[in-house]
């Protein structure tokens, strides 16, 4: 090895590790580390309450069952065209599947509410009345079981993202550095989803498939309007090579509402 | 730990470059939080995978909160008017930056002194203007103030989101020759970026031709290659001789006059008063209005279904 990386990998690891003893001193020395807050009480913001979809896109496929073959929006393959042309709501629902285009990766496009809470201190409750379904975002270390069977909303594993506290200088607003005073950085952050082990399933209701093996990753981003609204755009990437020739992509919108009052469980149609 | 790695150093080259990556990767690590990216800088292309902006038909307002007067505009615009030499080279309102089909080309302006920031500059494109989002605290000019097609932006840092906000720019396409925004309308954008990933989410409001906001989104990925963004300048040429032989002649349609309002209908069966959009057409509970009446159409052939899209 020639001494140049030896230097460089030195150096890094030196410096990482004088940034962890910063850490620890900062936490104090000598003592055991208090624990971190249980994500529940580290959330960068409120995600609970009841949230309504705004269905100003892609209307006619969301609001209504469109034609059998109507795939606009897809890259599909061979397989999946294969699948979706043999579409049948009735032997869907026959076999007691009518819950195909309610899992994980098209639920959040279905028109409905969202009722959201925490189940304990790492997991987040997320509950469509649309399908009367149900996700759970678990934060942490969580082990889905062995040998569990899968499910329509799979498995969920979910990590606050936070700002960041020191902005490089040439992002700052100038308004903000007056004085030399750190930048005033108001809070924040993203909610990052990725969910696997789902049953497969229909990203459209006219039975354009997802595989149980598409994996879906999404950002949760709410933000407060000047008029104290609160609204939601949840960033989704649904990658699934068996059916998709590229990585769909939507953000569907959610509004805060104040109350549940417009809860309506409703069970799920395989054909609307 | 730092013994441990030493002594197999001594080990064979190749051993011991694996075992320095490892060092440095498990020693980076645990200080390697999970924080959000605000460096928006770079040509970003669209995925194009919502319906903002595309329809086959004239009069699809399907997904609009308009108000009675939003529809009334929509109903009385005849898209040849964009054949009158005036009209053939103007350009899209800030919205169009989620409807349109181009990349966003974002790059900072600092300032030449100081190089602090002063704002952040989504290049214009061939009918889109070019958009300053100020963000050295300048303020808004006067609501008397000249309009442009571009407006007036500027913006704030929430948490790693950066939000701006447009005034003062002209009347313009809602939804591509569809539908209409005023004079008066506001535009709030949201940059989200998670990864290469940037989530725009538009909220328009207009006091005019909206009942309530219009909320669109779209997302873009970052590309080391932006050969896919042609400036194009737009030359006004005689399109209409009608036009042209008759200066003062502005096509339109008079109330109930709309000749292709029932083309969305006829092609996918959603009722009119749906098709024709308003601000209860946009919650989940207006399905309920639609259950009993919608019958789904015939199946879509092959060749015209779009999975080649």
């Amino acid at each position: 090895m020639s001494r140049a990386p030896i230097s460089i990998a030195a150096i890094a690891g030196l410096m990482a590790l004088a940034f962890s003893g910063r850490v620890d001193a900062q936490r104090g020395r000598g003592g055991a580390q208090p624990p971190a807050p249980p994500p529940r009480a580290a959330a960068p913001f409120d995600l609970t309450g009841y949230w309504v979809s705004i269905v100003t896109q892609d209307w006619r496929w969301r609001m209504v069952t469109p034609a059998k073959g109507d795939f606009q929006g897809f890259q599909l393959t061979p397989e999946a065209i294969k699948i979706a042309d043999a579409w049948d709501p009735a032997k869907d629902e026959a076999a007691g599947e009518q819950c195909r285009s309610y899992g994980a990766p098209a639920l959040m496009s279905v028109p409905g509410r969202l009722h959201i809470t925490w189940q304990d201190d790492n997991t987040l409750k997320v509950e469509t009345d649309a399908g009367t379904q149900t996700r759970l975002f678990h934060f942490g270390d969580y082990q889905a079981p062995a040998n569990a069977p899968r499910t329509w909303q799979g498995v969920s594993l979910a990590q606050w993202q936070t700002p960041r506290g020191n902005v490089p200088l040439i992002f700052r607003p100038a308004d903000r550095t007056a004085g030399g005073a750190p930048p005033v950085r108001p809070g924040g952050g993203s909610l990052r989803v990725v969910t696997n082990q789902i049953r497969a399933g229909y990203l459209r209701k006219n039975g354009v498939p997802y595989s149980q093996n598409a994996v879906l990753t999404e950002h949760w981003d709410r933000y407060k309007r000047p008029n104290g609204e609160e609204w939601l755009t949840i960033t989704q990437q649904i990658e699934d090579p068996q059916n998709l020739r590229n990585v769909k992509l939507i953000a569907p919108v959610f509004k805060k509402e104040a109350n549940g009052a417009k809860w309506d469980p409703t069970p799920c149609s395989s054909r609307w | 730990m730092l013994v441990a790695v030493v002594t197999v150093i001594r080990k064979g080259k190749a051993v011991r470059r694996i075992l320095w990556a490892a060092f440095i990767l498990a020693a980076m690590l645990p200080t390697a939080p999970a924080f959000a990216q605000i460096d928006l800088t770079g040509t970003w292309v669209r995925s194009s995978q919502s319906d903002n902006g595309n329809s086959p038909f004239q009069n699809d307002l399907l997904g609009i909160p308009l108000s009675a007067d939003g529809r009334a505009k929509a109903l009385s615009y005849d898209i040849a008017s964009l054949s009158a030499t005036e009209r053939q080279c103007q350009m899209y309102p800030p919205l169009y930056a989620i409807t349109g089909p181009f990349p966003l080309q974002i790059s900072i302006v600092q300032d030449p002194i100081t190089t602090r920031l002063l704002g952040w500059n989504i290049a214009g494109w061939g009918d889109r203007d070019g958009t300053m989002i100020w963000m050295d605290g300048r303020p808004r000019p006067s609501q008397y103030a000249p309009h442009s097609h571009g407006g007036f932006t500027t913006g704030e840092w929430q948490g790693d989101t950066l939000t701006a906000v447009t005034t003062h720019f002209k009347m313009g396409d809602m939804k591509r020759h569809r539908a209409f925004s005023s004079d008066r309308a506001t535009m709030t954008y949201r940059f989200d970026r998670h990864g290469d990933i940037l989530t725009l989410t538009g909220i328009l409001e207009d006091p005019v031709y909206l009942a309530e906001p219009y909320v669109l989104t779209e997302i873009f990925r970052l590309t080391t290659n932006p050969n896919n963004f042609p400036l194009t300048a737009c030359e006004p040429i005689e399109e209409l001789p009608r036009l042209h032989e008759n200066p003062a002649l502005v096509l339109h349609y008079l109330p109930g006059k709309q000749p292709f309002v029932n083309e969305p209908t006829q092609r996918w069966n959603i009722p009119i008063e749906a098709v024709q959009g308003g601000p209860e057409t946009i919650y989940p509970e207006y399905r309920k209005k639609l259950k009993d009446k919608y019958v789904a159409p015939p199946p879509v052939p092959r060749g015209g279904r779009g999975e080649q899209q």
